[in-house]
């Protein structure tokens, strides 16, 4: 504080060791930076690079086995390690704050809103009433309606976006000089993430505090930050101004990363993403030379044995020894297509879906999962289901393997053949025909089996093998899904995300399944891991033949993966087309909300299309059309009165809107919002190029 | 493409996790201070009782009319009871009946709660419905009353005994696992066996049992330590283990009359061995707890 012209935050060869088995395991290794004033700085990497140690290490929360090795932390120039107990409370309670993950952990479960804010104004000396309007203030300013009616709620009555605004209001109500997000927005949909985002971005303006902003999504840290460093093993690899650093890569590794990430205008049918070979080095494994050489394509004997020097190129800073030629990085994964697709649109239906509905019933009231669902699936496509959550999209899944059972009058039809609509009801070859990959692979596959067992146990019942054959079937399947021998003899937890993922799509695949729905299988992958699935998804559906159901928050990969696309609102499909024209518009005015608030590397825009408020409850759904509460482009009372029908706006694309399909394509090209098609921006720069 | 796309995919296995989840509960169980002391407590009373009548000074059983009664002394270390016979070889090998018993009952238990709460937690609906309100009835009885009816309906024995204390506690673990398997049940890996046919059988016992087995062994040793108790009271009853065993409790209802007239030493011991037993069971329970629950 005595210094102005101080640092707000700033790290001089940090190192962090946690205490694993008696051995202290380097975390963080030597890393410095600086975060001005008022300056926004983001930290990204994959997990397990650091990340959060980083946030822990600032404010000492370290757990109890994590220590500082060497290096000092400085808050507004005040060593932070050197602290005595009562000044680093004060500093805690005054100076930093934290926004976390989990914002429903964040907030004590038993005390209502109101209380916990209020208390942040009383431990900085208010009282009674003055804390409390202090207190409705904040709520206010974090844009959350009806303020004085939340204080009186506890956090399980709030919906995940409101939590979030209320930590950040708590965080935000003792003024601090620096604010420590970390991954504040990862747990929330697109649409409030884009809210949330807009809130802190809003917020920054009207604040003086610092924000050291942790996120794995590089989209979501290129619109909020001024600079941005890249963790790798606990080195920082890279560092810059963030336009700078995501459009001009020096470090091999930033480079890999912004390979990962489905582009725009990226399909499956003109090229497979590129991922990273290898791991990330285990924690506290002893890196000699370069930490990122043994999955970098570029380096050379140097790159092994001689730990390159943080080269400052004026402005920014690259720890690479080849840092001008980084983005000759070759390709690790061929962009070309082995396999030719199916022609798109010509191949017969699998699967046809007709007045599906479904109502759970509970505490009196009715509500309405799935409403008059209708579609179909061709063979060797993949339909990409997008929305919020709460839009139907998992129950949708469940009713099509029949684990939950739809109301009366629905058909579902495989290959021309009605369905039974209970799993119990299914043959055999019904059963094996339609498959799952669940969204997270620690509860999908059986910890107490070894991965042999898991895999054998799904060839014997979907494909009816034994003995010799099972073993030759299963040492193809694991090659399919390139495991090795190795792998098959261990338990779940003891592979990585990514391989626990492979293993949960060979179990799916044992029975030559017609339909697999894949329900947000990469959401817990890290990007380099989400492409090489991702890539696999593809290949095993050129191959195969597989049709895919594919459900999806991240707008870009079901772009990438999807044929056509069906978004769905509140168990309604709104919009229903080939992807391509679901993406290019014109779309449904919800579609178009979403591909607004969805975060991304190629656009920079400053208007977005705003979604007021949450997601409506099945349970109470609006009169007419169901949108008309959040719709931007609402056109009168006909949007309350009648549900508007899913027209046909064009051959094979339907639209559930009151505004004729030459009106919107008007409006949303006059709106200008942002450009119409993310293809139409200048190219590429040339480290995302294909080689 | 796949070779050079997972070149070093050798190295993705988690080396921080080399022993698995088993493995990592006996290493942290053999570094669980309460689990060594009540194991070694438990481990003197088996060899007791397996080896205990070839080291013990006199025979447990043979009365010495003529020295009824007698304090400790260096020729018997406990004294003697009203038959003389020597205190200090009936406590070495008393813990013999009760070793049997109780954990035959908690096994016992263990089997049928298990497979009730399987079934229970796995059907759900009104199996549940039905089988929980009941069980929650038979919870309602105290077990020592439960098994008083019990044995003078079919008479005493030690196999009624089993049977009757593990039919007490059998609720008690059924209602643990139930809660256990409602959670498991929710996994996808569940849903996944569905998606495969697998029999409900195959479902429970396969593919949830192992995954519960970690609350059924806390639950099993808690229990033991019950069972040990239910069946020395049911001993002093009269209606447990019946004479001429040695059994502790049996010697403490035979010879607490005795305590009037001063003769603690034929009741005190037996007492100290049963609480012994007990606070060693108790203490394993607690070991296995903590090592399944940090």
């Amino acid at each position: 504080m005595t210094d102005i012209a101080a640092n707000a935050l700033q790290l001089d060869n940090l190192s962090v060791a946690y205490r694993v088995g008696r051995r202290d395991r380097a975390v963080l290794r030597d890393l410095s930076f600086t975060i001005a004033r008022g300056e926004a700085y983001g930290l990204v990497g994959e997990s397990g690079c650091g990340k959060s140690t980083v946030a822990l290490s600032v404010v000492r929360y370290l757990p109890r086995n994590g220590k500082v090795a060497s290096g000092t932390i400085s808050l507004d120039g005040q060593d932070v390690m050197r602290l005595g107990p009562e000044a680093l409370r004060r500093t805690r309670a005054e100076r930093v704050a934290m926004v976390y993950q989990d914002p429903g952990k964040a907030l004590n479960p038993s005390i209502r809103i109101g209380r916990q804010l209020t208390e942040v104004f009383e431990l900085g000396g208010l009282s009674g009433q003055a804390a409390t309007d202090r207190a409705l203030a904040m709520l206010n300013r974090v844009r959350i309606s009806d303020p004085a009616g939340v204080m009186q709620r506890y956090p399980h009555q709030l919906s995940g976006g409101m939590q979030q605004r209320v930590a950040i209001a708590m965080a935000l109500a003792k003024d601090p000089s620096t604010l420590i997000l970390d991954e504040p927005t990862t747990g929330l949909d697109a649409t409030v993430e884009a809210e949330v985002l807009d809130l802190i971005a809003e917020l920054r303006r009207g604040l003086s505090a610092s924000i050291l902003f942790i996120s794995h999504n590089l989209a979501v840290v290129s619109r909020m930050c001024d600079r941005v460093g890249v963790l790798y093993a606990g080195i920082l690899v890279e560092e810059g101004p963030t336009d700078v650093v995501f459009n001009d890569p020096r470090h091999p590794y930033t480079v890999a990363l912004l390979r990962c990430l489905p582009r725009g205008d990226q399909r499956k049918d003109q090229g497979r993403l590129d991922t990273i070979p290898g791991y990330l080095p285990s924690i506290g494994a002893t890196i000699k030379g370069c930490a990122f050489a043994e999955r970098c394509a570029l380096a050379t004997d140097l790159c092994h044995t001689t730990p390159p020097p943080l080269h400052d190129l004026g402005g920014r800073l690259a720890r690479c020894h080849y840092h001008e030629r980084a983005q000759e990085l070759p390709r690790a994964t061929p962009a070309r297509v082995e396999f030719a697709m199916p022609p798109a649109g010509q191949s017969e239906a699998v699967l046809r879906v007709d007045g599906l509905n479904k109502t759970y019933h509970g505490h009196g009231h009715a509500l309405r999962a799935v409403k008059d669902l209708s579609l179909d699936l061709r063979r060797g496509q993949t339909l990409g289901l997008v929305g919020e959550s709460g839009s139907g999209k998992t129950t949708f899944a469940r009713l099509l393997l029949g684990l939950v059972s739809p109301d009366q009058g629905g058909h579902i039809e495989l290959d021309g053949k009605a369905l039974a609509p209970r799993l119990g009801d299914r043959t055999d070859a019904e059963i094996k025909a339609l498959q799952i990959v669940f969204q997270n692979p620690d509860s999908a596959l059986n910890r107490s089996h070894s991965i042999r067992h898991l895999l054998s146990r799904a060839l014997k019942r979907l494909a009816g093998l034994r003995g010799r054959q099972l073993q030759d079937r299963l040492d193809e399947l694991v090659r399919s899904v390139r495991l090795t021998e190795r792998h098959l003899v261990v338990k779940p937890r003891q592979l990585s995300g990514g391989l626990k993922q492979r293993v949960a799509i060979a179990r799916a695949f044992a029975g030559d399944p017609r339909i697999v729905v894949c329900d947000e299988p990469t959401s817990a992958l890290d990007v380099s891991v989400q492409a090489a699935i991702l890539n696999l998804l593809a290949d095993l559906q050129s191959k195969q033949d597989a049709s895919y159901i594919f459900i999806s928050h991240d707008l870009a990969v079901v772009r990438y993966l999807s044929d056509r696309i069906a978004v769905l609102y509140l168990g309604r499909i709104m919009e229903l087309g080939p992807s391509e024209e679901v993406f290019a518009g014109p779309h449904h005015p919800y579609t178009e909300a979403l591909l607004s608030a969805a975060p991304s590397l190629d656009r920079r825009e400053n208007t977005r299309i705003r979604l007021d408020g949450e997601i409506p409850s099945a349970a109470n759904p609006p009169g007419g059309c169901v949108f008309h509460t959040r719709c931007p482009r609402k056109v009168g009372a006909i949007c309350e009165t009648t549900e508007p029908p899913l027209a046909e706006a064009q051959d094979g694309h339907g639209i559930r809107c009151h505004i004729p399909y030459a009106e919107l394509a008007r409006l949303q090209r006059a709106g200008a919002a942002r450009p119409a098609r993310e293809t139409s921006l200048p190219a590429a720069h040339p480290a995302l190029a294909e080689r | 493409m796949s070779a050079i796309e997972h070149p070093a995919s050798t190295t993705a296995l988690d080396t921080t996790a080399p022993r698995g989840a088993w493995g990592d509960t006996l290493h942290s169980l053999s570094r669980s201070g309460t689990f060594l002391v009540g194991s070694t407590i438990v481990l003197f009373w088996i060899a007791c009782a397996i080896f205990g009548q070839h080291f013990t000074p006199y025979d447990p059983l043979a009365s010495d009319i003529l020295n009824s009664l007698a304090p400790p002394s260096g020729e018997h270390w406990f004294g003697t009871d009203q038959l003389g016979r020597d205190v200090f070889s009936r406590v070495i090998v008393g813990s013999r009946d009760i070793l049997t018993v109780a954990p035959l009952a908690t096994l016992l238990a263990t089997i049928a709660g298990t497979t009730l709460g399987l079934l229970t937690g796995y059907f759900r609906g009104i199996l549940d419905e039905i089988v929980s309100r009941f069980l929650e009835a038979f919870m309602a009885i105290p077990v020592v009353i439960k098994a008083l009816l019990i044995i003078v309906a079919i008479g005493t024995s030690k196999l009624t005994v089993i049977i009757v204390i593990g039919i007490a506690f059998t609720p008690i673990i059924a209602r643990t696992v139930r809660s256990a398997v409602l959670a498991e049940r929710e996994l996808d890996y569940v849903a996944a066996a569905q998606l495969r046919h697998e029999s409900a059988f195959h479902t429970m016992f396969v593919e949830i049992l192992p995954n519960v087995l970690p609350p059924i062994l806390v639950e099993t040793t808690v229990r033991l330590g019950y069972a040990i108790f239910a069946v020395a009271t049911l001993s002093f009853l009269g209606f447990g283990i019946q004479p001429p065993s040695p059994d502790w409790a049996l010697s403490i209802s035979t010879n607490y009359g005795l305590i009037g007239g001063g003769y603690w030493w034929t009741v005190l011991f037996d007492g100290f061995a049963i609480a012994s037993v007990v606070v060693g069971v108790n203490l394993v329970a607690d070991g296995v707890h903590g090592a399944f629950n940090d």
